[in-house]
């Protein structure tokens, strides 16, 4: 085991999956020379080769584009796009044609691309370098979605995201690239010190479509991805609810057994994301648990979301969901 | 122009930088385009009439600072007194704020340094009643129009006073009175709306034209097709530019296209063409004003390659030492904007030293004092900072129930 930050671990499954599959080329914004703006394939184009690793020029729609060609094509593109916010560009490209092609094409043709792309807030980004749009992709079939939390699921899930034959959007928590976020921003703790940041050298993939239980508990069930797992971990400590969290990993198809399963359990539930409430990912959650858990439930299911505005600068943490917010909800379900 | 240099790196051409960290830079000598070279055409010439303006170099001043050729706008000494004032004004202004960043009174930054020739030559060129559609390296517009710094920097702390609200980054302005249209983080956009603006312009009958700007880097975006396609379409009043400063974060240009010159790509287009010394004054205000008289005439768009150099780094989270020698600046023959015209007032006679450090001082204490007065407004790192309700208004022109809902769960 070592030591390493998500950063490096996200190096470590595309260094890995470069050198096991010579069909794995990887490219975007800044990747190829420089390793990325966040540093995340630092040292990838140096080890293998230019023609493997490179800078694309600045044109989203264009990286998704050619990956699409790539990847029907025999090779299985890992595109960067430098900020989540900066992937509506390719919006088209990968909502009617790479999430499509499958089907459109009656099985015959498929692209197996994955669109690694840095997410959330808590970086002082304003609007438009801390936005979180799962739910444009979880909305969109046959795309799967993945959010990693940690380096430890970072790499695994990447892993099997490349491995995975079909597009597959993977979002990584930027706030978290080098220590967890617990909702304090004065707080800069690193993954050194963190179970989930030990991490194998070795290859290890975790499957996609596995939700993670953090911690296991009686009393209410919080689901969270990305930067909120940490908050929520947060506000279960602070609220001294027995909770349970999960950590849903993969949002579309989502592990609504596990979830299920708990919320059973529980009979109570919180869901907490940093993107906007209205059509969240949240909304059809809650929407499914209630249709397979509502005679088990004790109280209303909560959702704990970003509002429904654009994502503000000065005041950002006013807008995230913060440790106290996610608590008062744990502690309504509990009055019921 | 120069070369496009590439490795063929099997199997694919990879377009490469001239050099990197280590290396040195050697660009073999000054411009072997000079002044004079290129004719200045009527303004209602053909983009055919063009083609050699396209991949050429547009110059006033040569390496000497003497201005000569049909291009010279032969502005008077107040304008170009003016033109100087506000370049140091700029630069002065940007090491400030940067120094800010550094101490934490401001999340991140991003300078004019080397460019400073740009906005605000080209602006200064323009009539009051025309839109400027900036990316987020031409804010000393600002200054041409008169904007106050303080209200700028209030922008950047992110304080009560911004007029954004603490809800953008710093550098992305917004000012109406000006006509400077608020910046947008993703690059590119601003250039097809520009060219929306100018037919709004046009079926309204005013006089009014938009003149917009992006990067080498941005040009590869679909929407700086859209922009030049629909330019050529309708020939509204717009004057669209590429800001080829070499670099987009640590991407050399020549990654960005595949030969030619970015100047090019509007006589494709079949729209006039200019490739313009970005670091001279004079050259970007003549060309400005022949693409502003050409609009206004009703002929309709221009297209400009602005040859420069991204002297800075992209911004203040990027360290350009990691992908390009330091000293490439210095070795590049384009000069510096501002040393360029102040060597061309002092061989007039029209300036010197003891001025130039007098109005550096004086400049100085400008920023200084809009700096500290813009801080009793407060600063990021300390607060106060605009109110949290601030979050939820101006999302639609009224606040609808289920945003008022939200508004009131936060409690702020
Ligand atoms: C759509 C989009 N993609 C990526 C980015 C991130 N980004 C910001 S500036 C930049 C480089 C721009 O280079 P260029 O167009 O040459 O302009 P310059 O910074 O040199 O002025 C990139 C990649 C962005 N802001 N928007
Ligand atoms: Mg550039």
């Amino acid at each position: 085991m070592a030591k390493m930050n998500m950063i490096a671990a996200l190096n470590s499954a595309l260094d890995l999956q470069l050198q096991r599959d010579p069909n794995v080329v990887i490219f975007g914004e800044d990747v190829g020379y420089f390793g990325g703006v966040f540093r995340v394939t630092a040292g990838l184009q140096e080890a293998h080769g230019a023609h493997r690793v490179f800078d694309s020029p600045l044109a989203e729609g264009g990286i998704a584009a050619v990956a699409f060609g790539m990847g029907i094509n025999g090779l299985r593109p890992v595109m960067e796009i430098q900020f989540a916010d900066y992937i509506f560009p390719a919006y088209d490209q990968i909502v009617n044609e790479m999430a499509k092609l499958r089907h459109r094409s009656g099985g015959e043709f498929w692209t197996p691309v994955t669109i690694r792309t840095p997410a959330g807030g808590g970086i002082r980004g304003g609007h438009h370098h801390s936005q979180s749009p799962e739910a444009q992709f979880t909305h969109t079939p046959g795309l799967k979605v993945v959010y990693c939390s940690n380096p430890y699921n970072a790499k695994g899930l990447l892993t099997s995201a490349i491995e995975c034959n079909d597009p597959v959007v993977f979002f990584e928590p930027k706030r978290c690239y080098r220590g967890p976020f617990y909702g304090d921003p004065h707080k800069v703790p690193t993954w050194n010190s963190h179970p989930d940041g030990e991490v194998p050298e070795d290859y290890y993939s975790i499957p996609l479509e596995q939700a993670r239980i953090v911690k296991e508990g009686g009393a209410c069930t919080v689901i969270a991805w990305g930067t909120m797992v940490h908050v929520a971990e947060e506000a279960i400590r602070q609220s001294n609810v027995d909770a349970e969290l999960i950590d849903l990993q993969t949002l579309l198809p989502w592990d609504r057994d596990t979830v299920v399963e708990s919320v059973r359990k529980t009979g109570r539930c919180v869901i907490v994301h940093e993107a906007p409430k209205t059509s969240g990912f949240g909304a059809e959650m809650s929407a499914s648990i209630q249709e397979r858990c509502f005679w088990h439930l004790e109280a209303p299911i909560e959702r704990v979301t970003g509002w429904d505005t654009p994502f503000p600068h000065t005041t950002e943490w006013d807008y995230l969901p913060s440790p106290g917010r996610i608590a008062e909800a744990i502690a309504r379900t509990q009055e019921a | 122009m120069p070369e496009r240099l590439t490795v063929s790196e099997a199997p694919y051409t990879i377009g490469i930088p001239p050099f990197r960290p280590g290396e040195k830079a050697d660009f073999g000598g000054g411009f072997a385009e000079q002044p004079g070279d290129l004719n200045r055409p009527e303004v209602t010439c053909t983009a055919q009439d063009t083609a050699t303006h396209a991949v050429g170099l547009i110059r006033v001043l040569d390496d000497e600072h003497v201005a000569s050729g049909e291009w010279d706008p032969k502005l008077d000494e107040e304008t170009l007194l003016k033109g100087l004032e506000h370049m140091m004004r700029l630069r002065i202004f940007d090491d400030r704020m940067i120094k800010m960043q550094r101490t934490g009174l401001l999340s991140f930054y991003m300078r004019s340094y080397g460019e400073e020739a740009i906005a605000i030559a080209q602006t200064m060129a323009l009539e009051e009643q025309d839109w400027l559609f900036p990316s987020y390296r031409q804010p000393g517009a600002q200054f041409v129009r008169g904007r106050d710094m303080v209200s700028m920097i209030c922008h950047c702390i992110g304080n009560t006073e911004d007029n954004v609200r603490g809800r953008q980054m710093p550098v992305h302005y917004t000012w109406k009175e000006g006509r400077f249209i608020s910046i947008s983080s993703p690059v590119g956009t601003q250039f097809p709306q520009a060219v929306g603006v100018a037919m709004a312009s046009a079926y309204r009958g005013l006089d009014e034209v938009c003149i917009s700007w992006l990067g080498d880097g941005t040009s590869a975006q679909g929407d700086f097709h859209y922009a030049v396609n629909f330019a050529s379409t309708f020939k509204p009043p717009v004057i669209l530019n590429v800001v080829n400063n070499q670099w987009a974060i640590s991407t050399h240009a020549n990654l960005a296209t595949g030969g030619r010159t970015f100047a090019e790509r509007g006589l494709a287009y079949d729209i006039p063409s200019f490739r313009v010394d970005g670091n001279d004054f004079l050259a970007l205000y003549a060309v400005t004003k022949w693409a502003r008289d050409r609009a206004s005439a009703g002929l309709g768009p221009t297209f400009i390659e602005v040859y420069t150099y991204r002297a800075g780094a992209h911004s203040s989270s990027d360290d350009p030492s990691a992908y390009r020698p330091q000293d490439e600046f210095e070795c590049w023959p384009g000069g510096d904007p501002i040393d360029r015209l102040k060597g061309h007032l002092i061989g007039r006679g029209l300036w010197d030293e003891d001025k130039h450090t007098e109005l550096t001082e004086r400049i100085d204490a400008e920023v200084m004092a809009a700096y500290k007065e813009a801080c009793t407004f407060g600063d990021l790192a300390n607060g106060p900072y605009p109110p949290a309700s601030t979050i939820f208004t101006e999302v639609y022109e009224e606040v609808p129930w289920h945003v008022q809902e939200q508004r009131e769960e936060l409690g702020k």
